[in-house]
């Protein structure tokens, strides 16, 4: 039986690229995710591997598309206003399709906003922070075992489908200590070597760029990427339902609001409300689905969340035909508790 | 003994090899290739002053010229 | 009687012409490299790091593994692929508002740390590509199309010198400047490009050539004249030379 271990989220993320054989990690300073490269600047030499602190997270996000391109499994990380300075590189990745692997560990914003948690980075994460038509698959883990399970997963997917892949934490998990089981997962990479850049022998040279000028290029290049994008929706759709069968409300939070919510729902399912969860956890592709089939029989929809709305419009989007979800924002910069939700969730429920 | 093929097609009329030519026989001929670029040539009259030192062919940014030297044949046992 | 080829063109360098304008330099810039490549035998692990700017074509034109970095970024993408795959030979081509402006700081830290990659760093003095604009290698006086009335010490500052800035650095093995106006120069280029990639095959450290180059159309001057302005205007000011060298004995 593997040992099991009680670590911080950041350190669960650690442990799982290690798990995922992350070769090369880049990093910069920045809380709340700061465990981050402390962890790795101690661990991953010691395992043959690289660890490198750059004098900025755009240095840092060029520096994982370079070890990317040579084929390697490598991985950066930060927080809001860091993932922000990464966005020319990620669009650069997905144009150029390359498996990069990021994590945000969201904090209050927009600005310099706070070091508290917060789930405002959701647009910038699921439709495309960068410049151009392009995705990141997105795993929002709300615990630290999921924090560890979706990091492996991430550089599995990235490879799969040659696409950056980004985990979206914020601080509460990223702070959070809890007992986690790792894993020895397999990793077959062997089809990197059809596409990596490993020195031209005996074979033509090959180029990895997103730049397309000749006529029509582009256009069928992106057309090449949106099929990666349906082939997410039609495979990669994970979430989590609690209570939902007999539910009259269906509330739909994810990460760490997910999970708070979760005890709030038990607290008044003891209490005889019919209450359940859609926790959302691909937050692209979207479990537009299941929402809907929720919808469909009737359901009565509250989404929560820790920003002033964004993840309710894709809810909305995807229940519209047959429903409309009420909205709870709780403020950036309060840390929430469960019973911070049950007013919203009890008033949702009466409407 | 040195001489100088010109591939036109790749000239682009900068003029650089004729200011490096130690012999000055490099000059813009008076023909277009198809880019529309003035190409230049030596005339067939000076070739056998060219020494084959490559000078040219070194500076030219688009390789659009092959200097041959003629060598001794080595005198084989 | 047999004939020989002299300067037979490198291999690694596309028989495809090249869409640089007349005159330019990156054109011999390019051979300069193919060269060293062949002649030191890295062909084959060669891995290069493209930039945003005319030569953002490189991989038309130099037939080794390239991957194409945001611009300004490439220090860092070479970082990246070297510490990825320490055994292959790593190198940037970037320009001057590419590597001097936007991507100072990726360069600086790049030799401070002393990643064991080349930088082929070729000056002049404009923005090509997008239409000839200031580069901060720019000379005072001279005008761009957004310095119309000359670059003007008082309000831009001098041009950068970027081959003492970086041989000025711990993590830097060799730094040196050249020109290809002419034959003398041109032949101490290949050296030193030639050294730029020796102390990266010797571990010794970040190795960084910057060329002097010429750019006709934006400099609005015929080739020959901005060849001559190489000599009159900018080495003067840009002075060619080795600023650090610790390759010892076999140079």
């Amino acid at each position: 039986m593997t040992k099991r271990m009680f670590v911080k989220g950041n350190e669960a993320v650690c442990w799982g690229a290690l798990a995922a054989q992350c070769k090369c990690y880049f990093g910069y300073p920045i809380t709340p995710q700061n465990d981050i490269p402390e962890f790795m600047s101690k661990e991953l030499p010691k395992r043959g591997g690289v660890f490198v602190q750059a004098e900025s997270e755009i240095a840092a996000a060029n520096m994982l598309l370079g070890a990317v391109a040579s084929g390697v499994r490598a991985m950066t990380s930060s927080s809001s206003p860091g993932i922000s300075l990464k966005q020319e590189a990620i669009s650069y990745m997905a144009g150029s399709e390359l498996p990069g692997v990021i994590v945000n560990m969201n904090r209050g914003g927009p600005g310099l906003g706070d070091i508290g948690p917060s789930q405002g980075d959701y647009f910038q994460a699921t439709k495309g922070g960068g410049h151009g038509d392009y995705r990141l698959l997105v795993l929002a883990p709300g615990t630290v075992q999921e924090a560890y399970d979706l990091t492996i997963e991430a550089f599995n997917l990235a490879f799969k489908y040659r696409n950056p892949v980004m985990i979206l934490g914020d601080a509460i998990l990223g702070q959070m200590k809890e007992p986690i089981t790792p894993k020895d997962p397999v990793i077959d990479d062997s089809e990197v070597h059809n596409w990596c850049l490993d020195g031209a022998q005996n074979r033509p040279s090959r180029i990895i760029k997103s730049l397309y000028l000749e006529d029509g290029a582009l256009a069928a290049h992106n057309l090449k990427l949106a099929k990666k994008y349906e082939q997410m929706a039609q495979e990669e759709v994970r979430f989590e339902e609690f209570l939902t069968n007999d539910a009259e409300l269906i509330v739909v939070a994810y990460g760490s609001i997910g999970r708070i919510v979760k005890t709030t729902i038990r607290k008044l399912r003891q209490a005889g409300h019919k209450v359940g969860l859609l926790r959302p956890i691909s937050l692209f592709p979207f479990p537009k689905e299941i929402l809907l089939s929720l919808a469909k029989a009737g359901k009565k929809f509250l989404t929560i969340e820790h920003n002033l709305g964004q993840m309710v419009e894709d809810v909305q989007l995807a229940i519209c035909k047959f429903a409309t979800t009420d909205f709870y924002g709780h403020l950036p910069g309060n840390l929430p508790t469960p019973n911070d939700f049950e007013q919203p969730i009890l008033n949702s429920l009466e409407k | 003994m040195g001489r100088v093929e010109f591939l036109e097609n790749l000239c682009k009329g900068c003029l650089l090899c004729t200011e490096v030519c130690p012999k000055k026989i490099i000059v813009q001929a008076d023909r277009f290739n198809k880019q529309g670029y003035k190409v230049v040539e030596i005339k067939p009259e000076n070739m056998d002053k060219c020494m084959g030192c490559g000078f040219c062919s070194l500076i030219c940014p688009d390789s659009a010229l092959v200097v041959y030297k003629t060598v001794q044949e080595q005198a084989c046992a | 009687m047999k004939e020989k080829i002299v300067f037979p063109k490198p291999k690694v360098l596309a028989d495809s012409p090249m869409h640089y304008c007349p005159g330019c330099q990156h054109g011999t810039a390019h051979k300069l490299v193919a060269q060293t490549l062949e002649e030191l035998n890295l062909v084959e692990k060669s891995i290069c790091i493209g930039s945003i700017g005319c030569s953002v074509f490189i991989y038309n034109y130099l037939l080794v593994d390239t991957v194409e970095a945001p611009h300004g970024r490439a220090p860092a993408v070479a970082t990246g692929v070297k510490r990825a795959k320490p055994d292959k030979i790593v190198f940037t081509y970037q320009g001057d508002g590419d590597l001097a402006s936007i991507g100072l700081a990726e360069i600086v830290h790049c030799a401070n740390r002393g990643e064991l990659v080349t930088v082929i760093f070729v000056n002049n003095t404009v923005y090509g590509m997008t239409g000839g604009q200031m580069a901060p290698t720019t000379m005072v006086g001279q005008k761009t199309t957004t310095c119309p009335g000359g670059r003007c010490r008082e309000r831009e500052g001098e041009p950068l010198k970027m081959a003492e800035m970086i041989a000025s650095l711990g993590g830097t093995a060799y730094a040196a400047r050249v020109a290809v106006n002419n034959i003398k120069n041109l032949k101490k280029a290949q050296k030193a490009i030639a050294n730029a990639f020796k102390v990266q095959v010797d571990k010794l450290g970040f190795g960084f050539v910057e060329i002097l180059a010429t750019c006709p159309t934006n400099w609005k001057m015929t080739p020959l004249q901005a060849n001559k302005r190489i000599e009159q205007e900018m080495i003067p000011y840009f002075p060619l030379g080795e600023f650090k060298n610790c390759l010892g004995e076999n140079q």
